[in-house]
């Protein structure tokens, strides 16, 4: 009984294969460079850990949807092999680019160089790679996380100019990944100038609510005096912000409260007033990403560094953006 | 009452003959279930996806599940005696961290390997000697195991370590070429090697006897005169070797150490073995099951990878359905054979 369903299940797909393979041909056109229906993009994505991540995987398979590019998606729910698998058979499959967000930042060159061999261009998009041979990849779409950082840390010297001591709690991203990393290093790099600025306790919270939460609980029990929170990513700001309910306090009043990302969630907190301030960080790559698949498969140049527009939300800005925020 | 009751000379005539048409409570049939559905699931993806039906298909499935069958062959070990282990990933984590930080300091490669090697084995044969001698639950000890080895992995560093020791590239990087087009890393040949010397202590050799004589009940296995004592620890310091092993092959796999690395991946194992036909309770399975288990796995990924367009949690989806019928199948052949 299995077989006889095996065998019908198999000879209806190869029907529907035959279908699709005719009318593949018709359509195809008579130029150099390939149409955008004959085209395959394979992308890799880091998983779904927030909102934020939400918003960049539907913006990218609606851009490609969009500009009638086929996308082959998979979601490698953070863990690094799943995304060497995944590359790996689009390399296989022989799609013409492979784009990918990278969980961490080492471990890349084996397989990019793969990539590299069958003659597949690999774009990055939001997270970098250390590879030393930066010839593996065409180009690297993305936030500058470091300047996310400074931004943050412009507005805590401002906002904290006539206090004498100012204790911070900072709650990192995923430990070793690149945002992570990168919003630390910049943040510190700006208000490492002024020693009153005191970062009592800096934890990761996993860039997820729940790992926010848990971890604010934990750190306002041995620092109950902190004035500021810098959280790495709106989740774990508004986590931040259930801790602080809990405990007792006033989110954005008894306890300033920073963040990245600009996420639906996270502006209506700041446009609330539980949050004070929120650094940008956008996830709308699709566009972008669409046109720099276009010019790699045309043999145009791209820029090995695009970096993406972004600008910084105040409390006020919030509630006039939020009516027309995408995400 | 009395029509309850069935004469055995008439029932027994009608029942021996189908089973001998089609032996449904052989101790193979598990395998061979996962064996048809392996290739059921290649031919449905041959069917469906450009690029699939090819013969580099199926060694990437082996390139890119190296160290998962390293794992399972530990795991195997561990599950056959009744036992389980929990610590796989978390060890494997640290093996990368160990061999990472090390390298970064400048030791030789193969010292590194060895050192990593030795300390996975001491991890397991701890947990073993704490599992019989105290007669903990394998499944606290391993957990305990697996706490202390993923907390360990922050204490080495708290940010991913990259690898640029050459002979750890050349260990990634080298292809074999098997005929045109056609290639496996050495990380495959050490795999298959470590599955070829589990196949015959399983099999032919005394060890082997008394692991599965441990997972049909000690008591008859101690009264055979078999080492139990020695061989309930010896499974867990395969495993412990094996998850070391695995650490190293995911090492030349990702080029890098990372504390988060491997997360859940003892119950990738488990899922390979229990699909691959080891019952949970111990006592009966193939190492060969669980390597087919392991292509299971690992082509469920492909295919999902290869459509592009379904959500990969479909993944997790699919591996929790084949495990929920496995295990089912399993009680069901267990009644079968009694």
């Amino acid at each position: 009984m299995k077989k006889i369903i095996g065998m019908a299940a198999a000879g209806a797909m190869l029907l529907a294969l035959a279908g699709c393979a005719s009318g593949a041909d018709s359509s195809t056109g008579a130029g150099d460079a390939p149409a955008p229906e004959d085209l395959i993009v394979g992308f890799s994505q880091v998983g779904a850990e927030s909102g934020w991540r939400a918003a960049n995987t539907k913006d990218i398979q609606a851009a490609f949807e969009d500009a009638g590019i086929e996308l082959k998606f998979s979601d490698a729910q953070q863990k690094q092999e799943n995304q060497i698998k995944a590359i790996r058979s689009y390399i296989q499959q022989g799609v013409d680019v492979i784009a990918f967000s990278p969980v961490v930042e080492s471990g890349w060159d084996t397989v990019l160089k793969e990539a590299k061999d069958a003659d597949i261009p690999v774009v990055l998009t939001d997270r970098s790679v250390d590879s030393a041979d930066t010839s593996l990849y065409v180009s690297f779409l993305g936030s500058d996380f470091v300047e996310e950082g400074k931004k943050a840390g412009n507005w805590a010297t401002e906002e904290f100019a006539d206090a004498d001591a100012v204790k911070i709690i900072q709650l990192e991203g995923t430990t070793g990944s690149a945002p992570a990393i990168d919003r630390a290093e910049g943040f510190a790099d700006v208000i490492g100038s002024d020693p009153k600025f005191e970062i009592v306790a800096s934890q990761t919270g996993d860039f997820t609510r729940s790992g926010g939460k848990q971890v604010t609980e934990a750190l306002l029990k041995s620092n109950p005096d902190v004035d500021l929170i810098y959280a790495h990513n709106d989740d774990m700001g508004l986590g931040a912000i259930e801790a602080i309910e809990a405990a007792g306090l006033k989110p954005g009043v008894d306890i300033k409260i920073l963040t990245i990302d600009a996420v639906k969630d996270g502006m209506q907190a700041l446009a609330d007033g539980k949050i004070n301030f929120i650094v940008e960080c956008s996830p709308l790559l699709g566009k972008q990403l669409v046109d720099i698949v276009n010019k790699v498969v045309a043999g145009e140049e791209v820029e090995t560094r695009i970096v993406t527009e972004e600008t910084t939300f105040t409390q006020e800005e919030a509630i006039a953006a939020l009516p027309d925020r995408q995400y | 009452m009395s029509i309850r009751t069935i004469d055995p000379t008439t029932a027994r005539p009608k029942f021996v003959p189908s089973r001998r048409r089609f032996d449904l409570g052989s101790r193979y049939t598990p395998v061979l279930v996962t064996l048809v559905l392996l290739i059921a699931m290649w031919g449905v993806g041959a069917t469906r996806y450009r690029g699939f039906l090819s013969v580099q298909m199926l060694l990437n499935l082996l390139i890119d599940n190296s160290f998962l069958l390293v794992l399972v062959v530990g795991m195997t070990f561990v599950i056959l005696t009744g036992g389980i282990d929990l610590s796989v990933g978390s060890v494997v984590a640290l093996s990368t961290m160990i061999a990472a930080s090390l390298l970064r300091a400048g030791w030789p490669p193969l010292a590194v390997i060895v050192i990593v090697l030795v300390v996975g084995s001491t991890l397991g044969m701890l947990v073993g000697l704490v599992i019989h001698f105290f007669e903990i639950q394998p499944f606290i000890a391993t957990l305990a195991a697996m706490f202390l080895a993923r907390g360990l992995c922050y204490v080495i560093s708290l940010n991913s370590i990259s690898i640029t020791n050459p002979f750890f590239v050349d260990m990634a990087q080298t292809r074999i070429p098997l005929g045109p087009g056609l290639m496996i890393t050495p990380s495959v040949i050490i795999a298959v090697i470590v599955v070829g010397i589990a196949f015959f202590v399983l099999h032919y050799t005394r060890t082997g006897r008394t692991v599965y004589g441990i997972g049909n009940g000690g008591q008859s296995a101690m009264l055979m005169g078999l080492p139990v004592a020695r061989t309930r620890v010896l499974v867990y310091v395969i495993s412990g070797f094996c998850s070391a092993l695995g650490g190293v092959l995911f090492t030349f796999y990702t080029l890098s150490g990372y504390s988060l690395t491997a997360v859940g991946m003892e119950l990738d194992a488990i899922a390979a073995v229990v699909i691959g036909g080891t019952l949970l309770t111990g006592g009966s399975g193939f190492i060969l099951g669980s390597v087919l288990g392991v292509l299971v796995l690992g082509i469920i990924q492909t295919i999902i990878s290869f459509e592009g367009t379904l959500s990969s949690w479909w993944t997790k989806i699919v591996i929790g359905a084949l495990l929920l019928v496995f295990i089912v199948l399993q009680r069901l052949l267990t009644t079968l054979r009694r």
